[in-house]
């Protein structure tokens, strides 16, 4: 087990080390030059390279990346320009938005964080309970209208059902306020009514797929031996589906559920992109249009962070839903 | 006659008589290959049929687009702006739809929808096959590889599946997009809307093929170790023949299934990134291009938002339905 999790961990380390480089380098070839947009039109040349100068743009790549990564571990001093001294997880100094990295982040995070966990609590609930009910109900018209369901919600877009539901709900039955953002602990029901399009819109199609691969987990399941015995053993129905092939039909659920959690966790662009919300993903996505450096390595390093950390997860719940999954 | 399992599921399932299809000879039972039988089975499924119908319909629709250009009179770049109001908006009820202007017509620019949805399917079929093959030749050969030797190589390409699966696929993209466009254009120069579409093709052939080639993979390592595997090891079949002859005919269900299920993946995956404003140029019609600059006509001209937004749910509905179908037919165990 402890041998299993430090190779898992060396391993996520080097993944985490070579996005950081891919990234770094990717971005560097953007043709744009963050200089001459935080510049007013009257720069001259002189100034403007200076001020690549001060900003560290004309030094060798590597040393740039020594920097960065140091500034991420023990903190490094960023020049009067830059906000000065920054604290050890430092992830530089936006140019674009003049407020350190992690001032941004600490802003737009809780925000993705707020749509993500609420809906991705429903679609799981939805899509596994979905899935097991059309499964134990096959053939009846529960099950068919599931499966309408599920191949339904897996054919629509985002943008599409989160413009319909804007519509619905906030321009024509005036129910809901137009979507924003408010801090839980300032005012959880503004909270609720002002993500609550968002947790829909995204438990809806993400809840169909789980519906469908559930379902599909779970027949298989139930037409192998061991549900059998345990049916002629005795055993309440309630004790065999619930526990013991629930237990066996969940485990492919958890992998992808475990990917799909932790990938929105690195942003929902296109959710936040329909619904206006200043989340994780919207503020890369500008990154990347402003050619905010800094920016994107942050929001990159942090979505990257968010997957490899769910696959180890993963890995570990693996070991504690499924007894035959032995860790070495 | 070689002893791959998946010829010895279909003859017990043609002993079985399981297939009432099947017309009696005089023996009792006919050898069917199992594409033969997947064929037949697909062909009683009604789903199938009428999604299978579906798609062969939107292919000929995209295919024949100048044809219906040509019939209908206008062209995809074609502008009326006297139909529009004042403000932009088009006259008449539901967006402008009239019997000159099936889908009515786009505000501000007052280009004919109908048309530009024809040209706009041909724009995300074209993409969508495209990347799905790329893909899938990269994902088969990577994964049969990693499953058949092993050891390193398979380490090695186990590892750089995890780090694309954990580079945010949206962000990259956006970045990537018009770095290359800029390697291959000057800054003022007008991109063709052909390189816009190879573009795009590429980042999805770079991102995509992790998942074939996991699925390849383990199909692989469980077949690695069978009898018939071993025997034409033994017989001195060289890496090819076994990757080739041996395995990849024993797996060709799953990979096709995965394939179908694929084309739509990025049909909706074109459209996410025109929607964040990647990729193609703007005469370029594209389903996602289409939807994302209506939403801002969502409380003016809803049409605009309906007609783009059903146009891709068709599509894509139709491909999971005949994935779907396809996938029970091929899969002997399959369940419904």
């Amino acid at each position: 087990m402890a041998r299993f999790l430090i190779k898992r961990i060396f391993s996520a380390v080097l993944t985490l080390f070579a996005v950081s480089v891919l990234t770094f380098l990717m971005f560097f070839a953007l043709p744009r030059d963050p200089v001459s947009g935080m510049c007013p039109k009257n720069c001259n040349p002189e100034r403007l390279e200076r001020v690549r100068q001060e900003l560290g743009l004309r030094d060798p790549l590597v040393t740039q990346y020594a920097g960065y990564m140091k500034g991420i571990f023990t903190g490094r001093d960023l020049g009067s320009a830059q906000g000065g001294r920054c604290d050890a997880p430092c992830l530089g100094w936006s140019y674009v938005n003049n407020e350190a990295v992690l001032d941004t982040i600490a802003r737009v995070l809780p925000v993705t964080l707020s749509i993500v966990i609420p809906a991705a609590i429903l679609w799981l609930l939805l899509g596994v309970g979905l899935g097991m009910v059309s499964a134990l109900r096959r053939g009846t018209w529960l099950d068919r209208a599931a499966i309408g369901f599920s191949l339904t919600g897996a054919s629509l877009q985002l943008y599409f059902v989160g413009a319909v539901l804007l519509l619905v709900f906030v321009y024509n039955l005036r129910w809901l306020p137009v979507p924003s953002y408010t801090s839980i602990f300032d005012n959880p029901v503004k909270w609720a009514s002002g993500l609550v399009l968002a947790w829909v819109a995204l438990a809806f199609l993400f809840s169909a797929i789980y519906a469908r691969l559930s379902r599909a987990q779970m027949l298989e399941t139930l037409s192998e031996d061991f549900v059998r015995t345990a049916r002629a053993k005795g055993l309440a129905k309630r004790t065999v589906y619930g526990r013991h092939a629930l237990r066996a039909a969940i485990t492919p659920v958890v992998t992808i559920a475990g990917l799909d959690v932790g990938a929105a966790l690195g942003g929902t662009v296109i959710t936040e992109t329909t619904f206006g919300i200043q989340g994780l993903g919207r503020t890369a996505v500008e990154a990347v249009r402003a050619g905010d450096l800094p920016t994107i390595m942050a929001t990159v390093l942090i979505s990257a962070v968010f997957v490899v950390l769910a696959n180890v997860l993963v890995d570990l719940l693996y070991a504690a839903i499924d007894p035959r999954v032995r860790l070495g | 006659m070689s002893m791959s399992p998946v010829e010895g599921v279909a003859l017990a399932e043609v002993e079985s008589g399981g297939d009432a299809d099947a017309p009696k000879e005089e023996k009792g039972f006919v050898g069917r290959s199992p594409g033969q039988l997947a064929w037949l089975r697909l062909r009683g499924d009604r789903t199938a049929m009428v999604s299978g119908a579906l798609l062969v319909f939107f292919v000929l629709v995209a295919l024949s687009a100048p044809l219906i250009e040509l019939l209908y009179g206008i062209g995809p770049s074609d502008q009326f702006q006297h139909k529009l109001d004042r403000f932009g908006m088009p006259l008449g009820y539901a967006g402008g739809v009239s019997g000159d202007h099936f889908f009515g017509l786009e505000p501000g620019l007052g280009r004919d929808i109908f048309i530009r949805l024809v040209y706009g399917l041909r724009t995300s079929l074209l993409i969508a096959f495209a990347a799905a093959v790329i893909t899938a030749v990269l994902g088969i050969a990577l994964g049969a590889l990693a499953g058949y030797l092993g050891g390193w190589l398979d380490a090695v390409i186990n590892w750089v599946t995890d780090l694309v699966l954990a580079m945010p696929f949206l962000i990259i993209a956006l970045a990537l997009t018009p770095t290359l466009t800029l390697r291959f254009y000057g800054e003022r120069d007008a991109v063709s809307p052909a390189f816009g579409v190879g573009v795009l093709i590429a980042v999805f052939a770079i991102f995509g093929w992790t998942s074939t080639a996991r699925l390849v993979r383990g199909q692989v390592i469980a077949l690695r170790e069978r009898e018939f595997v071993e025997a034409a090891k033994a017989s001195g079949a060289g890496l090819g023949h076994m990757l080739f002859r041996q395995l990849l005919p024993n797996i060709w269900a799953p990979i096709l299934v995965s394939f179908s299920l694929a084309v739509p993946q990025f049909i909706t995956s074109e459209a996410a990134l025109s929607f964040i404003g990647v990729g193609l140029t703007e005469e370029t019609p594209s389903f996602g291009r289409m939807i994302y600059q209506s939403l801002v006509y969502l409380q003016t001209d809803p049409a605009f938002v309906f007609f783009p937004g059903v146009a891709i749910f068709a599509l894509v509905f139709a491909f999971n339905l005949f994935g779907d179908a396809l996938r029970d037919a091929l899969d002997p165990k399959s369940s419904r």
